[in-house]
């Protein structure tokens, strides 16, 4: 593990893995000067650690994070265990994070979606429920949703909402009352292709 | 005692008749310490016995490294006990669920051997509802019960343990992360509502309450009620600090806190804010023990508040005060020996915020008497360090984590080594130390030849080759802890340790380059080691990629689970 100064840091290259939809070549990190810009955006299109962590030349980097079974999707290939943080402290400060940026002025999370270049922000007070949101997020990114059912998530397009939650795991859009999405929703991701159908059959 | 005189049986009985057993141990059960007791029962037989029988608390650092038959074989009075369970890695998710260190098989064992226990004191073990049920119904004397990262319980289990106890003076839950509902003194890590009610009942009936420390649910206006029933508090853990008070309420609250005259640990704090942190102004002057870990102060609030503790000794802080906020306790609290700064959004990169280098190096110009940091950062020098222990040489516990895996000196672009290498060579009395950073196998070199105090050593993503790790077991004669991931140290750094491991209590080694062959050969030349190795999906044939090593007078664990192999 590790293969010493030299590919080392390049081995455990977080930047290179984040999943972060900037623009190609805007990254305020000087870590990855050598990822071509495409190899990185292709890489943000997919959403499986396994997947992204193929392209890393370092096997034992992917076994680590593959093996955070916290992360899922998110936006940061994370280490296992690192930092050194007790889970139970982590859980702590990131529903402080929520509450700290939820207040009676607007709800705003972030909202990707695959494919897409750059991020938008909403203010989830604004909408009165699942149907406003989607329409209104349709209309934003400018694609369709299939229909919602509770056994089959969305059918009838390729695209589906999901959400990260409170506890960092991610969620279909429409599961649980809208009341309870508001305040756990840290942030929306509209996923596409096979993931998308893929995490509607889980339920 | 005449050296000439052959020293026969009969001669050691005539002189132990000289000392009778029962004032031996009369002497002896003054002994506190554990070293001061191992030490006590190796002098003589008669010692041996005398300890034994006398002994009342012991300490087993490792639930495998003994059975509890064997312990109560030896040990016939114990009253109470300390457990420690599963490798400290478990803290940060790199143990698998049911790898075990479950208290049941010790919990049977007691109740027939030592059924007047009263203390249970656990660590990282497994402790399910059916055992403090357990516990609740066969011990009849049952006084304090400690879970500190323990898991496998809800609060079903600790209402029995609530209602059937009766002598039930302590019950301290801490960093479980359990979720459920339950009444009693201390909660500050269950994160559901509590009845206030009986919380408010339960306090007025202890009139001489020392410790109370609720969860977030407990508002600021319930906490006042609390706190008038409770004037003889010295352990406050409040709980959520953000409340809209009116006009009568906070004067209440100013009040309560001004009649917390004996306060000395303070915790809790939930989304304290500018707002109501001048209510626990009064309640500070004779604060030893600050924990704002849970309190996301800005660097003014922090300020402000550490001007009026004056007698700290423990700050635990979050990050989001700032280097300018650390530069205020350097200021403020001349007396602070243990400073421990976390980060407060500990994945996110994006965050320009945090601590650096300059507050460390504030605190260390400030607080001469420092000796305990935990300091986690994302820029460091090896000046810096240099200059922290040259101010503060009296470092018994030095943790720095460097949060981006592999980072050098941000000003020279060189390894952190010259940092570590002048740790230790300037803090003599150095206990435990946590590297970080780009480290090369000078660090380790440095380690092996200074740190003569060193007893556990944490090292993640750091060294060069084998060297590193050899250095270490060759160098430090007190060591008993190395906890080890994501560094190049393969099979002959593992064998190097042959001599060393017995007089260890454990090795932890992750993702590095052991393999199953060297594992084996750990184990055939030490039986009395027990070499786990587990096993992972991801891991590639041959290679053994999380390996826990200890010392163990209880032989292969009879419990492990199947991803466990004991080789």
């Amino acid at each position: 593990m590790g293969s010493g100064e030299g590919g080392y840091e390049k081995d455990l290259n977080l930047e290179a893995t984040e999943l972060r939809l900037g623009l190609p070549g805007t990254t305020s990190s000087a870590a990855a000067p050598d990822q071509e810009p495409e190899a990185r955006q292709a890489r943000n299109n997919k959403r499986s650690l396994v997947d992204r962590c193929e392209e890393e030349a370092s096997k034992d980097a992917s076994r680590a994070l593959q093996k955070d079974h916290d992360s899922a999707p998110s936006s940061k290939a994370q280490i296992v265990g690192w930092p050194p943080i007790r889970s139970y402290r982590k859980n702590n400060l990131q529903t402080k994070k929520t509450e700290a940026e939820t207040s009676s002025s607007g709800i705003y999370v972030k909202v990707s979606m695959d494919g897409a270049p750059y991020l938008r922000k909403i203010d989830l007070n604004v909408y009165k429920g699942y149907s406003d949101l989607l329409k209104a997020l349709e209309n934003m990114f400018k694609f369709t949703i299939g229909e919602y059912s509770e056994r089959e998530g969305y059918k009838g397009s390729e695209f589906a909402p999901t959400y990260e939650d409170k506890d960092g795991d991610w969620m279909l859009v429409g599961d649980v009352p809208w009341e309870m999405f508001m305040t756990s929703c840290k942030r929306l991701r509209i996923m596409r292709g096979s993931e998308a159908r893929g995490l509607g059959c889980a339920v | 005692m005449d050296p000439k005189k052959p020293r026969d049986s009969a001669a050691e009985s005539a002189r132990a008749a000289q000392f009778p057993d029962e004032v031996l141990e009369r002497v002896l059960s003054l002994l506190d310490s554990h070293k001061d007791r191992s030490a006590a029962s190796l002098v003589s037989k008669a010692w041996y016995n005398a300890e034994r029988w006398s002994r009342t608390r012991v300490f087993i650092g490792n639930c495998y490294s003994v059975t509890p038959e064997i312990v109560a074989g030896r040990f016939p009075n114990i009253r109470s006990v300390t457990l420690k369970g599963k490798p400290r890695f478990s803290d940060f998710n790199l143990v698998p669920q049911n790898w075990g260190a479950d208290i049941r098989s010790w919990l049977t064992v007691f109740a027939d051997r030592y059924p007047l226990l009263e203390e249970l004191r656990l660590k990282r073990m497994t402790v399910t509802d059916e055992s403090l049920k357990f516990l609740a119904l066969k011990f009849q004397n049952f006084r304090a019960l400690s879970l500190l990262s323990c898991d496998g319980f809800s609060t079903n289990g600790l209402a029995v343990i609530a209602a059937r106890c009766r002598n039930l003076t302590e019950l301290d839950i801490q960093e479980n992360g359990i979720d459920d509902i339950i009444v009693l003194l201390n909660f500050a890590s269950l994160s559901s509502d509590i009845d206030f009610d009986a919380l408010e009942r339960l306090v007025s009936r202890c009139n001489s309450l020392k410790v109370l420390k609720v969860n977030r649910t407990i508002t600021l206006d319930q906490l006042q009620r609390l706190l008038v029933r409770a004037p003889r508090l010295t352990e406050l853990g409040t709980g959520s600090f953000l409340q809209e008070l009116n006009a009568y309420q906070c004067p209440d609250l100013e009040r309560a806190f001004g009649g917390c005259k004996n306060l000395h640990t303070l915790s809790g704090l939930y989304e304290a804010t500018a707002l109501y942190l001048p209510v626990l102004y009064p309640a500070c002057a004779n604060l030893t023990f600050l924990n704002l870990n849970d309190a996301a102060l800005q660097n003014e609030e922090l300020a402000k508040l550490v001007v009026h503790c004056p007698c700290l000794r423990r700050l635990w802080v979050l990050d989001t005060v700032g280097d300018e906020g650390l530069e205020a306790v350097a200021m403020s609290c001349q007396f602070l020996e243990e400073l421990r700064v976390f980060p407060a959004n500990p994945f996110d990169e994006e965050e320009n915020h945090g601590v650096s280098e300059s507050g460390f190096l504030a605190v260390s110009y400030g607080c001469r008497r420092l000796h305990y940091v935990l300091y986690f950062c994302r820029q460091m020098t090896n000046a810096a360090v240099a200059t922290i222990v040259q101010n503060c040489p009296d470092f018994t516990h030095f943790r720095l984590c460097i949060m981006n895996p592999g980072q050098p000196d941000y000003v020279t672009n060189e390894p952190m080594d010259e940092a570590f290498g002048a740790v230790v060579k300037t803090c003599t009395k150095l206990q435990r130390l946590a590297v970080s950073g780009l480290l090369t196998d000078l660090t380790f070199e440095y380690i092996g030849r200074y740190a003569k105090n060193l007893e556990t050593l944490s090292v993640a993503f750091a060294g060069s080759s084998d060297l590193g790790m050899q250095c270490v077991l060759r160098g430090c004669p007190k060591l008993r802890k190395l906890e080890i991931r994501d560094c190049p140290f393969g099979n002959a750094a593992l064998l190097s340790g042959l001599e060393k491991y017995e007089s260890m209590r454990s090795l932890w080694m992750s993702a590095c380059k052991v393999t199953m062959n060297g594992c084996e050969v750990l184990a055939r030349e030490r039986p009395r080691l027990n070499v786990e190795v587990m096993k992972d999906e991801e891991s590639s044939d041959g290679q053994a990629y999380k390996v826990y090593v200890y010392r163990t007078v209880a032989g292969p664990r009879r419990d492990a689970p199947p991803f466990v192999l004991t080789l």
